[in-house]
């Protein structure tokens, strides 16, 4: 393994330990959980008592204490092996639990946090609108205003962990009639059974029975995804929701500028599991082309083969580097939303190329089932869209570019 | 209960070996490397024997390189209390050097087990632990699948040609872990984190050469590609002829 300034002992043990965790544990379900599109209880579990559901947050608050970069190398190592178990942490920490940890009350924290970190309950982040997606400006969900409570009317789409998970933090407008219409958004926790709870009790993880449920939130229709098939992604419905002022997240109307440094680094993680991602599929072709022997020789002995193989390992190192500067800036509390984008950007563009590369080094087998490219290059596609698409990343890099230059 | 644990760091099995200029050494650079896998073994064993008990003390002790260090960092995150770095650069080839330098860490230092992989896969001598239980007059029992210890007593199994052996046996003792005797657990980030806080003792050590020396590393030689002499069961003939004349196996 390249060795990077970034990476200390500990980050290789780490490494080492999820590595191992996905080979034996994550690679022989992997399939399985994808082609039935059934969530991992039993290894969501395991990664729990392992700490991977809480990396980065405090002791006390139920996590492991550890630094921001080993977050990226678990999604990293994760995705390598199954793109669906790194999204489940990736979500679940950056979007489910760092708005509670970044913005919340201590109440709030102590509350909710020790849940996520521990894996107890999963958690999930409510933004995206059948109207609002990359324009979350446009958010229509209402939060009406009561004496000691606001009352949530609304609907949330392609939500992660929406069925699976119990607490959540949503976007809602606050002000009818905001000066820009970015203002007036405000954040909110929401708790709602998971519609998994035979399973979660079998399991013995993914439900707090003493967590009070906001009437009023529901699951809706679970997504038929191309690929992420083991994650769970639904709609998330507001319809009459209580939700008392206590839990109001950040302070009020503050909700767009608060969810825009949560997208910042969960871009990171994003690009962390696209280069995860890469890699393994670059493993793939690397292990197959050796093995399939065509015209009396292996087919990586090929010069056609080799330049494949040689573009994708390079373009895999750029990504590594611009997803662990990004990492570090942010580690080390430097201005990274441009680098962020830049990680994200270049990272899931470059999974997609690399996926498709790898199914057709692979030949007709990589059209198969029998190995796992197929699935990777469906994997591959979402990471263009999800958490900011292709379109926004560069979007964000030119205003940083551009700064006061024009107005944009 | 108070347990030692003797591990090693091995080169990684999948890791393609290359023999050095010398002809008589691996080269190291580029190797990965891991704690021996039976180790892991004799490691989740003492971890759940501690936690049965209650109470205790779970010692990892290595002898190697600086970088052995690592090694015990890895038994540390898994859950051992503290470590010992029996430190030298020497590579003994002798079992009977090695387990001298442990025997001499282990002697009076009170340990009510003492649990060793059956072998370390880099140059499977499979006598280390046999040996250390010889010098300190201690009962042994190698390979063992599965261990129960009650009133200061042992009982152990190990698989033997068609069947199971049991055997019983007094503490302290030295055991010899196969694999199945448990399932290793993952060190959990938590246990990463703390390892780093755990005591780690180095001592440096000297080796004998005890009159062994290697004098030639050769790589296996390569396998000849299969070859398909047939289908079905007209191919049976040729199969039988080829086993008999180019295979020479029947």
């Amino acid at each position: 393994m390249t060795d990077l300034p970034y990476w200390t002992e500990e980050h290789h043990q780490i490494r080492e330990m999820v590595r191992d965790f996905a080979e034996n544990e994550i690679r022989p379900i992997a399939r399985e959980h994808d082609l039935e599109s059934k969530f991992p209880w039993q290894t969501v579990k395991r990664m729990g008592e392992l700490g991977l559901m809480g990396a980065t947050w405090s002791d006390e608050l139920g996590g492991a204490g550890l630094d921001y970069i080993s977050y990226l190398i678990i999604i990293e190592e994760l995705a390598k092996v199954d793109v669906s178990h790194a999204i489940t942490v990736s979500a679940h920490t950056t979007l489910g639990t760092s708005p509670i940890v970044n913005f919340g009350t201590e109440a709030q924290k102590q509350k909710y946090v020790p849940l996520l970190a521990t894996g107890q309950v999963l958690g999930g982040f409510g933004l995206t609108e059948a109207q609002a997606g990359s324009d979350a400006g446009g958010t229509a969900t209402f939060a009406e205003e009561k004496s000691d409570h606001f009352v949530l009317n609304g609907s949330k789409v392609f939500i992660t962990h929406a069925g699976v998970g119990e607490i959540f933090c949503v976007t809602a407008r606050t002000d009818p009639h905001p000066a820009k219409r970015t203002d007036g958004i405000t954040s909110f926790i929401v708790c709602k059974d998971t519609v998994d709870l035979d399973r979660a009790r079998e399991v013995g993880i993914g439900h707090a029975e003493d967590l009070e449920k906001t009437r009023g939130v529901k699951a809706g229709k679970k997504e038929d995804k191309m690929g992420w098939r083991a994650s769970d992604t639904r709609e998330l419905i507001l319809e009459d929701a209580i939700v008392p002022k206590e839990d109001m997240l950040g302070e009020q109307g503050r909700g767009f500028a608060n969810f825009l440094q949560t997208l910042d680094s969960g871009r990171i993680g994003v690009g962390a599991l696209s280069l995860g991602l890469a890699e393994g599929a670059l493993n793939e072709s690397l292990a197959y082309t050796s093995e399939r022997r065509q015209f009396g020789k292996p087919v990586a002995a090929f010069q056609g083969v080799h330049f494949q193989l040689a573009d994708m390992a390079t373009e895999i190192e750029a990504a590594r580097h611009l997803v662990y500067h990004a990492g570090w800036l942010k580690q080390n509390g430097k201005p990274h939303k441009k680098e962020a984008a830049m990680a994200k950007l270049f990272a899931s563009e470059l999974c997609m190329r690399t996926t498709i590369k790898a199914v057709q080094l692979h030949g007709g087998y990589g059209y198969t089932t029998e190995y796992p490219v197929e699935r990777m290059m469906r994997d591959a596609k979402v990471c263009e869209i999800g958490e900011g698409t292709s379109e926004i990343q560069r979007i964000v890099i030119a205003r940083q570019l551009l700064g006061d230059l024009v107005q944009l | 209960m108070k347990i030692a644990v003797c591990i090693k760091r091995v080169p990684d099995t999948e890791t393609r070996i290359k023999i050095g200029a010398d002809g008589k050494s691996i080269v190291e650079d580029g190797v990965k490397f891991v704690l021996n896998p039976y180790d892991e073994y004799a490691i989740e064993e003492a971890l759940q024997l501690k936690e049965k008990s209650g109470d205790g003390e779970v010692v990892a002790i290595a002898m190697g390189s600086a970088a052995s260090q690592e090694t015990i960092r890895g038994a540390l995150a898994m859950g051992a209390d503290r470590g010992i770095l029996l430190q030298t650069d020497a590579v003994s080839v002798n079992p009977v050097t090695v387990a001298k330098v442990l025997a001499a860490e282990l002697d009076g230092a009170g340990y009510d087990l003492i649990l060793f992989g059956k072998y370390a896969v880099d140059d499977s001598s499979q006598a280390v632990g046999t040996i250390v239980s010889e010098l300190l007059s201690l009962p042994s029992v190698s390979a063992i699948g599965h261990l129960e210890l009650a009133d200061g007593k042992g009982t152990a199994e190990r698989e033997i040609e068609g069947g199971v052996e049991v055997v019983e046996f007094s503490l302290p003792a030295v055991v010899t872990a196969d694999k199945g005797l448990n399932e290793p657990r993952y060190p959990a980030l938590r246990g990463i984190m703390m390892a780093k806080k755990k005591p780690l003792e180095v001592k440096p050590v000297e080796l004998g050469d005890g009159g062994m020396t290697v004098i030639q590393l050769a790589l296996p030689p390569e396998r000849p590609e299969g070859r398909i002499v047939g289908e079905g069961p007209d191919a049976v003939p040729a199969l039988i002829e080829a086993l008999r004349t180019e295979a020479k196996v029947l």
